[in-house]
């Protein structure tokens, strides 16, 4: 509510601009004396209401009582006010001139800032230039690397070559070494050696030449004779070798006229259906070489030509056809394509249930010539191994059985009867020698007992002790001897 | 398939006439020629010392025994026994003899192959051969016996001579595009004459008979090279196995490669088959045993092996040679031509446990043979596609293209089969050991899986 009538206040009568010094009307001078108009009454008190919101004092109070002025409150608050309003400009000048300054250095920094940018895009490019450059080097070393590596291997191979050359050599000179030595070592014995021992055949007599016929002189007739007879053999060689080659040149030229003859007349087959294409293909030229090579058929049955010409026709003849031909099956191709998607019936192309048909016909006949065929093959296997297998296999097999057998029987019959008398005279040894220890014994006991008997007197207890000691000795190595002579007897 | 009995033999010396009539051996000393069918001996020689080589004539009438250490040559007649010829090479020594192929002339190379001597047993005539060369094959003659090439070296170059057979007559000699001749042979045709160069160059130069240069080959250099060489018996096909695994076949109308024969350690999409060699032990009551077996006694404890087909792919052993030491053992060593010229028999020096067949006509693998040990020796039926091999066991093995077959050889002390023969007619297969050898008669039906 303060602010509303300054405003009105600055708006109508007091423009405070600063280039415009309007005076004011408010104030006419009226005999010396400051009168307020009655129209600037109003006015009056906003002026001392704006003088005290300036925080100046008032110019006027209504305690003063007159309707004077104050001239000397009028006049500091003039001089406040100038003094305010200089500050005012001073401070206005100084935010201006902040403000041009600050305007200058965003200036200033939007321009550093498009300059860094731009700076920024260049050293960017840079970057990814230099990038690129890197990776192109790295394939580049990579390439290297390898061709390094190749080198390496193949200077390793080469090393190796070099290395078994190297050896080869070597053991080369050391064999010429060691011949050479082995010559020289001869030669010295040789010269020291005085009496050399000179060749010589000693033949009984003279034996006939294998063919028997005398031989010759060595004449330039027979040297020219030689000469001839060489020329011939080769040219004999050359003659069957010239023969063979005919022949199958012959072969091969029978091979490639049928040839021409069936691409013919296949393409003869198709003349009236596609007889439009012919002319595709040149016809007129097509149907005048067709006569030519009929033409040529004829006189070629009949006169073999061998020349470079007739050969070359007829090479070039067959690859005509041939491409001929190939277009033709080409076609067909499409043909069956073309009938198989069902767009275009084609009176060339055969109708596709008949055809299958055939199919099915052919492959049921097929089907009964390999049953057949099995049939034949199993009576065939049954005639040839029926009589095998049944009789003679099985007699043989058990004729070898009987025969082992009989032989295994006879042999294990010896056996046992070389077993039996071993035993039987193991057990008569072993009797005898029993009964040979017991007569032994006896023996030695009598003769023991004897010579106790008759000595008793002479002999001591110990003696006696040590001659029954050495009769037991005795006695066992008879034992011994026997069990030995049993044993070797046993084991024959 | 019989067996016959085992006889003495020393050296690997054992060689059938070539009528095929008779057996000639060599047992220390002494030379035993014995009837082929019956084995009985027939004639028996004494020598002068141990035969280092024995070689029948081409008549069969005629036997040639060369003592490599004495320098002698004695030459024994079957149809008179007390008919002798002695040639003795005196201090300049013996390194090789052989006989001309007309019967009448023996060729005798002297120690450091000075020079070879051709004696004459019909005129006690001489000739010589200057500057032969000491190769891997430096005389050949031609099958009809009419020519033989001898590879010679004059002034650090290679020459070849071709002298007629008939009088001596030195036909043509012309020098070779070799830097080092390794061998020459002669087309079964005798119309070509294949050259070959040492292992360090690969090059293999046709000669015609009359000395001109038909054409040269070269599969590659710097690398080994040629490690064998073989006509095909119709001259079709000049087979060559080099150091790089592989076989070159050349076509006699063009002289071109017309196909490479790859061995490669691991078999696999090709329609031939892989036989593998299976050993089994017999165990009691199994039906391999039969009366025979259990009668012969040592079967018993002899590994029975028989042939697996094994499916592909399938992975050969592989040897991997000394690579510091010369003449490896890489590379195809052997080639043989069956007599149809319709296969082709090779051996791979790193894989040599394997042999590979492969079929002429197609131009492709038809069988390979694995074997538990290496192959010593394979060889084909001169009348039959049929490759006999053995691998230093007691066993014999036979492919023909219908299957495989492996045959235990029944003998007591076990025979270890080291190298081989067919009989000319073959019927029948002469096996040698270390010190004996056994003969093994063919059934005339084929055998079967």
């Amino acid at each position: 509510c303060r602010t509303s009538p300054l405003r009105q206040f600055s708006q109508s009568s007091l423009p405070l601009h600063r280039n415009s010094y309007a005076l004011s009307t408010f104030c006419a001078e009226h005999n010396n004396i400051a009168v307020v108009s009655p129209t600037s009454f109003s006015y009056f008190a906003l002026l001392l209401q704006e003088v005290s919101s300036f925080g100046l004092p008032p110019v006027w109070t209504e305690q003063d009582g007159s309707s004077e002025l104050n001239i000397v409150a009028v006049l500091n608050c003039m001089y406040d006010l100038i003094q305010l309003h200089r500050r005012g400009l001073r401070t206005l000048e100084n935010m201006e001139v902040e403000q041009l300054k600050s305007n200058s250095n965003v200036d200033y920094l939007q321009l550093t800032s498009t300059r860094l940018k731009e700076q920024l895009e260049i050293s960017k490019r840079e970057n990814t230039g230099l990038l690129e450059r890197e990776r192109q080097l790295q394939l580049k070393v990579k390439s290297l690397q390898n061709c390094l590596k190749n080198e390496k291997e193949e200077v390793q191979k080469l090393q190796n070559i070099i290395a078994s050359r190297a050896s080869q050599y070597n053991h080369e000179m050391k064999r010429k070494e060691r011949e050479f030595n082995k010559l020289k070592e001869r030669l010295n014995q040789l010269l020291v050696d005085k009496k050399e021992k000179k060749q010589a055949i000693d033949v009984l007599n003279n034996i006939g030449r294998a063919d028997g016929k005398r031989s010759l002189w060595k004449t330039e007739k027979t040297e020219a004779k030689h000469e001839g007879e060489m020329y011939k053999t080769l040219l004999s060689d050359y003659d069957s070798r010239q023969r063979e080659l005919l022949m199958e040149n012959a072969e091969l030229r029978k091979v490639l006229q049928q040839m021409k003859k069936d691409m013919v007349s296949i393409l003869s087959a198709r003349k009236p259906a596609a007889k439009g294409d012919k002319h595709e293909h040149g016809g007129t030229q097509a149907a005048s070489e067709e006569e030519e090579d009929e033409v040529f058929d004829s006189s070629k049955e009949s006169v073999e030509l061998y020349c470079v010409h007739a050969r070359e026709k007829l090479t070039n003849s067959i690859r005509l056809q041939w491409r001929r031909l190939k277009s033709h099956v080409e076609r067909l191709d499409s043909q069956v394509s073309l009938a198989q998607t069902g767009e275009t019936t084609n009176t060339d192309a055969v109708p596709r249930e008949t055809h299958e048909e055939e199919m099915d016909r052919l492959k049921l006949e097929i089907q009964q010539c390999k049953d057949f065929i099995q049939a034949q093959q199993q009576l065939l296997q049954q005639q040839l191994s029926s009589p095998c297998d049944e009789e003679a296999a099985s007699l043989l097999s058990d004729g070898y059985m009987l025969q082992e057998k009989e032989r295994l029987g006879e042999e294990w019959k010896t056996l046992e009867g070389q077993r039996k008398i071993f035993e039987r005279e193991r057990r008569n040894f072993t009797e005898a020698a029993i009964r040979l220890s017991h007569e032994q014994l006896l023996a030695s006991k009598q003769k023991y007992c004897s010579h106790f008997f008759t000595y008793s007197s002479i002999f001591t207890s110990s003696k006696v002790i040590r001659q029954t000691n050495m009769l037991v000795y005795k006695y066992k190595d008879y034992f011994k001897c026997f069990k030995a002579n049993l044993f070797s007897l046993w084991n024959l | 398939m019989n067996f016959s009995e085992v006889f003495k033999q020393t050296n690997q010396l054992c060689k059938v006439s070539p009528d095929g009539k008779y057996l000639a051996t060599c047992v220390q000393y002494r030379l035993v020629v014995r009837d082929v069918s019956t084995l009985q001996i027939l004639q028996l020689y004494t020598c002068l010392d141990q035969v280092s080589h024995m070689e029948w004539s081409s008549d069969s009438l005629f036997i040639l025994c060369a003592m490599y250490n004495r320098g002698l040559v004695q030459v024994w007649s079957l149809e008179q026994p007390d008919w002798h010829c002695k040639i003795d090479e005196g201090s300049i020594g013996l390194v090789s003899s052989r006989w001309s192929p007309d019967g009448r002339h023996i060729l005798n190379t002297t120690e450091f192959h000075l020079r070879v001597t051709v004696w004459s047993l019909c005129t006690k005539a001489v000739s010589y051969i200057k500057y032969p060369k000491a190769c891997q094959k430096g005389v050949d003659f031609s099958r009809d016996g009419r020519y033989m090439a001898l590879a010679e070296r004059r002034d650090c170059k290679d020459y070849v001579c071709v002298f007629v057979c008939d009088d001596w007559h030195l036909l043509r000699h012309f020098e070779t595009e070799t830097q080092d001749l390794a061998g020459l042979e002669w087309s079964p045709n005798g119309c070509v004459l294949a050259v070959w160069d040492s292992c360090l160059e690969y090059k293999v130069l046709l000669y015609s008979l009359d000395g001109r240069l038909l054409s040269t080959y070269s599969a590659y250099e710097w690398s080994l090279g040629v490690k064998s060489v073989s006509w095909s018996p119709s001259s079709q096909f000049l087979a060559i196995g080099s150091y790089d695994e592989k076989v070159r076949i050349l076509n006699h109308i063009t002289w071109k490669k017309i196909t490479q024969l790859e061995h490669p350690a691991v078999i696999d999409n090709t329609k031939a088959t892989v036989y593998k060699e299976v050993e089994k032990r017999p165990g009691v009551g199994s039906d391999e045993m039969s009366l025979h077996s259990i009668t012969m006694g040592t079967t018993l404890f002899n590994t029975q092996s028989k042939y697996e087909i094994c499916p592909l792919p399938v992975q050969i052993p592989v040897v991997k040679p000394d690579p510091d030491r010369a003449n490896p053992k890489i590379g195809i060593s052997v080639l043989a031509f069956s007599s149809d010229s319709r296969y082709l028999a090779t051996k791979n020096d790193n894989m040599a446990t394997a042999v590979w067949v492969w079929d002429m006509q197609k131009m492709s693998l038809e069988a390979v043979l694995e074997q538990t040990s290496a192959v010593r020796c394979f060889q084909w039926d001169p009348q039959r596609p049929r490759l006999a091999l053995c691998t230093g066991n007691t066993k014999l093995y036979l492919w023909s293209p219908g299957g495989c077959v492996s045959v235990q050889v029944p003998t007591e002390g076990g025979f270890q089969v080291q190298s081989l023969n067919w009989h000319c007619s073959g019927n029948s297969l002469i096996l040698l050991g270390k010190d004996q050898l056994c003969l093994c008669y063919m059934d005339t039906d084929q055998e079967d899986k």
